[in-house]
């Protein structure tokens, strides 16, 4: 689902799309839940809102708190009407973070997903993963997992730094 | 034992399995050979867990007695689960444990991956989930059991003897029942029986590359999907229900 153009969809659902835009994750609050691709869609049938929201990882602690936060900012902004659909299908990619949640996962220090991940091959791991501080191409996986199970640990070999890498599903 | 509606059969036999697996993987926080690892196998048990609320939530609407996951999660005896046995292996040494996550990782993708067809919309729904995760925890404990088996003398030793005692276990995910074979007739379920060879090129390959000999066929137990499980599912879910037993009304 891409974000629909203003011109598309009612004043209303506007609204709530410009609310869930400042609704950041609560692990990386630079990125919005929209720029993340976890909002797919505002929905709306005969006046009633429905914001359709997608789990990134099955056991993601943060499912819940994000669910939360959607919540409270639209109850906030008075649209205590609105409701709230869980979708499971199609299931969450990488590939739906959007351009602008990139660039910013980058500003924060975290290399955002390149290319896909292979799902067979053994010692197959992104080869091609940029340095978020210097952009050097020279860069190390350290660990599978780093501080969130969407993450992996690396290092840049160039600049000495180590950071976060989003990985590919 | 009435007979139990086979979509809801079926829900738990899904469920249980993953949460089983989940909880022994979850044994291993805080005591895991290094710190990524106690990560790694940390997030592999979320996902195990996240997989199982998905399908147990499911089996409560299913069955429509006012039953969430966690009421099927922590109000059920051993007799009542319906996990496959090598779910429920004691956790063993760090061997053990990717062994048995290789080898069902490599089942659950494949199946997973034909079950994104199902006709059951909810069913096809986790399952797009699922496969991915399954496909990581593969490759991730994949790459572990070649480290382990093409490493020390120890480390290829312990993985063998990991391999040797698991392998009479995995014949029971590609064993079906009536249950099975009426989901797969109404294109609810893949087959898991036509998943076997496939499955075993697979592993072969890494078990190749990882310098291990692959365990002759020979006891294969099963009855954990109808409930007929080792002593060893109970004393994991006295720990795993404790809380909620004793305190039934608590609230997370």
């Amino acid at each position: 689902m891409v974000r629909p153009q203003t011109s598309e969809i009612s004043a209303r659902a506007g609204e709530v799309w410009a609310v869930l835009d400042q609704v950041m994750d609560p692990e990386i609050p630079v990125v919005s839940v929209v720029d993340l691709g976890i909002v797919r869609d505002v929905r709306e049938e005969g006046g009633a809102l429905d914001v359709i929201v997608t789990p990134t990882y099955t056991g993601c602690p943060a499912t819940k708190q994000i669910e939360a936060d959607i919540r409270q900012a639209l109850d906030q902004a008075g649209f205590e009407d609105a409701g709230m659909e869980i979708s499971l299908a199609p299931a969450w990619t990488t590939d739906w973070i959007t351009p602008r949640g990139r660039e910013q996962l980058k500003a924060f220090g975290i290399a955002p997903p390149e290319g896909k991940a292979g799902k067979r091959a053994l010692f197959a791991g992104n080869a091609n993963v940029s340095c978020p501080h210097c952009g050097s191409r020279d860069t190390e996986q350290i660990s599978e997992f780093g501080s969130t199970a969407c993450k992996s640990l690396w290092r840049c070999n160039s600049c000495r730094e180590p950071f976060d890498y989003f990985k590919c599903i | 034992m009435s007979k139990a509606d086979p979509l809801f059969e079926t829900c738990l036999r899904l469920g249980d399995t993953a949460l089983v697996l989940g909880q022994r993987l979850a044994e291993w926080s805080s005591k895991a050979p290094t710190v990524e690892l106690d990560i790694a196998l940390s997030n592999h048990a979320l996902d195990m867990i996240g997989q199982a609320q998905l399908f147990l939530e499911y089996a409560g609407r299913v069955e429509g007695k006012g039953r969430d996951e966690d009421a099927l999660a922590y109000h059920r005896q051993d007799f009542e689960f319906r996990n496959a046995m090598i779910a429920e292996l004691p956790k063993g040494d760090f061997a053990f444990t990717v062994v048995r996550q290789f080898l069902f990782a490599s089942f659950a993708e494949a199946f997973y991956e034909r079950m994104l067809t199902s006709t059951d919309a909810d069913l096809a729904a986790i399952a797009g989930k699922a496969e991915k995760e399954m496909a990581y925890h593969m490759r991730h404990c994949g790459e572990w059991v070649v480290r382990l088996g093409d490493g020390t003398e120890e480390s290829h030793e312990r993985v063998q003897a990991a391999l040797d005692e698991l392998w009479p276990y995995v014949h029971e995910l590609f064993t079906t029942d009536e249950v099975d074979q009426a989901m797969t007739r109404e294109g609810i379920l893949p087959d898991a029986s036509a998943l076997k060879e496939d499955w075993l090129e697979h592993v072969k390959a890494v078990m190749e590359r990882a310098t291990l000999r692959l365990p002759e066929d020979d006891w294969m137990p099963s009855g954990g999907r109808s409930g007929q499980h080792t002593e060893h599912l109970a004393y994991l879910l006295a720990e795993m229900q404790v809380l909620p037993r004793t305190y039934p009304d608590a609230k997370w």
